[in-house]
């Protein structure tokens, strides 16, 4: 739809199609609240980010970063709250809306889930071909394009189960690209990777933000959050605890929790 | 009274067992339908559906062949349609299909992965084009050993029909063995035949699976 | 068209369905036992034998899991009196049903014992426990407690089967429904009362099992 309405994008650099002007928050999250059952894990969150923002997300496992970061797509439904992005409210009966709004959003997830019976090539091209109607030869050039991006142009071919984790990874973020998404959540990309393999995709990572992609990521990597992130958020049961820029959230954390849990993570 | 050969009978036997085959082909064929249809229903996260074709499984598996064949026979019948043996068997043996079919494959598609549906969900494809593109496919494949280990299972089944009258392999054995009175000579080719009919099919089910299992590493 | 179904001439009945129903339970109990056994000992051939052993156990699975169980009971009912074995057919039925049983079993209780750890056995020899008393006491149980649900499946496929036993007028379940609709002529209602029991009988049969399982089977 829209992006095969594209005036010829620029060769490498178009990442996306911008759908908001220059300056609206891309995601706007308005008292969000989540529970399964009685358990309630999300507790009331407000959460603006703006076009061309990183936003890294932090706190221990069940603070409830990841279920935010995957309401945000739709993948959980949550209860209370309204959450709006690129313009396109999240609603979860429709299933219409819902396909829109996945369009505007990529998602990176932590066992990068690609598609094991179809090639490296097939699993970037089918989402553009099936849901954006793409032309075989222009989604083709498109998808080479951006496995050249990640580094991976010869593994067109290949089959997912060749490949290491790092290069599965590089190829999950080629195929989110493939939609141009407005904004693309991370979720914890690198914990299923061995250590000498988490470099390479973080360096995909960070030059997308340096292209001035909006980024929502969870994330255990605090270096990489300090040094890439414009804004880290410190969520705690269920709530944004504090946030702020990185060096202020890791140089002079203010809540005792946040001091915790950045000691903790030392030892 | 007419003698029999040993080949005499078996000809007659390997005669009959063309009726075990269609049968049990028009059973796995429709059965196959008919549970691809009610696999996908419930995948919709049609509630209703998912409890009715649960319930429809579990009173499949949970009742005798048998009576399943019985009440076919004796139920059609209730509805003034004129019914045949033969009618009951391929409507029994079908329906017999369908549910275990359906069984088999949501257990295929339940062991995809639920990354699978969220990658797919994430990247905006259509509830159709998940199944066909992503799902379907994947399941194929771990489908197939058990899907034809089932066909076994259906071949088996056809012998019952012999006892609402349908002449297929096992009635004619034993109106063979009466006129013969060499019930162990011919309830032992009757054995065979089935035997040789299934063991082939049964051995291939087990290489697919191994391959399989082979090729997941 | 008109359907009448007419269950009250059915309910008159009712001891003889319950007399096939513990028929159908008595003949799945016994051979279920019979048939565990026979399992539990040919699986141990099969996976730990010589090799002649583990080719007979093997011809007797395959040839029993690729034949249908009322060839198999036809086979012993009618087959074998030829042969000098005369057998009831109450008899012939348990027979049948232990050998059909005890073939699936087999297969079912080997791919529990493959399965085991190779640490499990060594520590049990390190222990100086038999061979025996390896395979019954540290092998054997966790085997059993790992293919359970396997088992209990094929316990009531069994019972299910059952039903053909009717045929050499063993006065099980399904032969009670038959004998119901000779006297009234109600053959589908007699059909559908006896396919319901049976349906009762499978859920109860596989709630005892899954509970009587950890408690004397193979412990929690």
């Amino acid at each position: 739809m829209s992006a095969a309405a594209d005036p010829a994008p620029a060769p490498d650099t178009v990442l996306a199609t911008p759908h908001t002007e220059v300056g609206a928050p891309i995601v706007r999250i308005t008292a969000l609240r989540k529970s399964y059952g009685d358990h309630e894990v999300l507790k009331g969150i407000d959460l603006d980010v703006m076009r061309g923002e990183v936003v890294a997300i932090i706190g221990k496992s069940g603070s409830g970063k990841s279920t935010l970061l995957r309401c945000i797509n739709g993948l959980e439904v949550f209860q209370e709250g309204s959450l709006i992005v690129d313009g396109k409210p999240l609603l979860h009966d429709s299933a219409l809306a819902m396909r829109e709004l996945r369009q505007r959003v990529g998602m990176i997830f932590q066992s990068f889930n690609l598609f094991p019976h179809l090639t490296v090539g097939r699993n970037v091209m089918l989402a553009p071909r099936l849901v954006k109607k793409r032309n075989a030869a222009e989604n083709e050039a498109r998808a080479r394009k951006l496995l050249e991006r990640v580094g991976l142009a010869e593994k067109f071919d290949a089959m997912p189960d060749q490949l290491s984790g790092g290069q599965q990874q590089r190829v999950a973020i080629a195929r989110a690209l493939a939609m141009d998404p407005g904004v693309m959540l991370c979720d914890e990309i690198t914990s299923a990777l061995d250590p000498e393999l988490v470099g390479e995709v973080l360096r995909v990572v960070e030059s997308l933000a340096e292209e001035g992609m909006t980024l929502l990521m969870v994330t255990h990597e605090m270096n990489f959050a300090r040094k890439v992130a414009d804004r880290v958020i410190f969520m705690h049961q269920g709530r944004v605890h504090e946030s702020g820029a990185p060096d202020a959230i890791f140089g002079a954390p203010q809540t005792p929790e946040l001091k915790q849990f950045l000691s903790s993570l030392h030892d | 009274m007419v003698d029999f050969t040993l080949w005499d009978i078996v000809r007659n036997l390997l005669l009959a067992a063309r009726w075990t085959v269609i049968l049990s082909v028009i059973a796995f064929i429709g059965g196959g339908l008919a549970g691809l249809i009610l696999l996908v229903l419930p995948l919709t996260g049609n509630r209703v559906a998912e409890l009715a074709i649960g319930g429809y499984v579990q009173v499949f598996q949970g009742t005798p062949l048998l009576m399943q064949l019985f009440l076919l026979y004796f139920g059609i019948a209730l509805f003034g349609v004129d019914t045949s043996a033969w009618t009951a068997a391929c409507a029994a043996l079908t329906l017999y299909s369908s549910a275990y079919l359906t069984e088999i494959w949501r257990g295929c598609v339940a062991s995809i992965p639920r990354g699978q549906w969220e990658a797919s969900s994430s990247l905006a494809l259509s509830f159709g084009q998940q199944l066909g593109h992503v799902i379907l496919p994947q399941a194929l494949k771990v489908a197939v050993p058990p899907t034809v280990g089932f066909l076994v299972q259906v071949i088996k089944g056809t012998a019952l029909a012999s006892v609402i009258g349908f002449v297929e392999l096992t009635k004619a054995g034993g109106m063979i063995a009466n006129v013969t009175y060499q019930p162990m000579l011919v309830y032992g080719c009757v054995a065979l035949i089935y035997f040789a009919l299934c063991f082939p099919i049964s051995l291939y089910a087990g290489s697919l699976e191994r391959k399989l299992n082979v090729g997941r590493r | 068209m008109r359907i009448a179904l007419d269950f009250a001439p059915m309910l008159a009945q009712w001891p003889l369905l319950l007399l096939g129903a513990a028929w159908t339970l008595g003949l799945t109990a016994i051979s279920t036992l019979l048939g565990g056994i026979i399992g539990t000992g040919c699986a141990w051939a099969r996976a730990r034998g010589a090799a002649p052993l583990r080719l007979a156990v093997g011809a007797y699975v395959e040839l029993i899991r690729n034949t249908p169980f009322i060839v198999q009971l036809f086979f012993i009912f009618y087959g074998l009196p030829a042969a000098g074995v005369l057998l009831s057919p109450v008899t012939a039925s348990i027979l049948a049903m232990t050998i059909n049983l005890g073939a699936y079993a087999t297969e079912i209780i080997r791919a529990g014992i493959v399965t085991t750890p190779r640490g499990q056995i060594e520590a049990g020899e390190s222990l100086a426990l038999s061979r025996v008393q390896v395979f019954l006491h540290v092998v054997l149980p966790p085997a059993l407690k790992r293919v359970w649900p396997a088992l209990v499946s094929q316990i009531i496929i069994v019972m299910l089967g059952s039903a053909v036993c009717g045929q050499i007028s063993v006065e099980e379940l399904s032969h009670a429904a038959n004998l119901i609709q000779s006297r009234n002529f109600r053959a589908f209602e007699a059909y559908i009362l006896a396919t319901a029991i049976y349906l009762v009988l499978a859920i109860g049969v596989r709630r005892l099992l899954y509970w009587a399982g950890p408690r004397f089977v193979f412990g929690r």
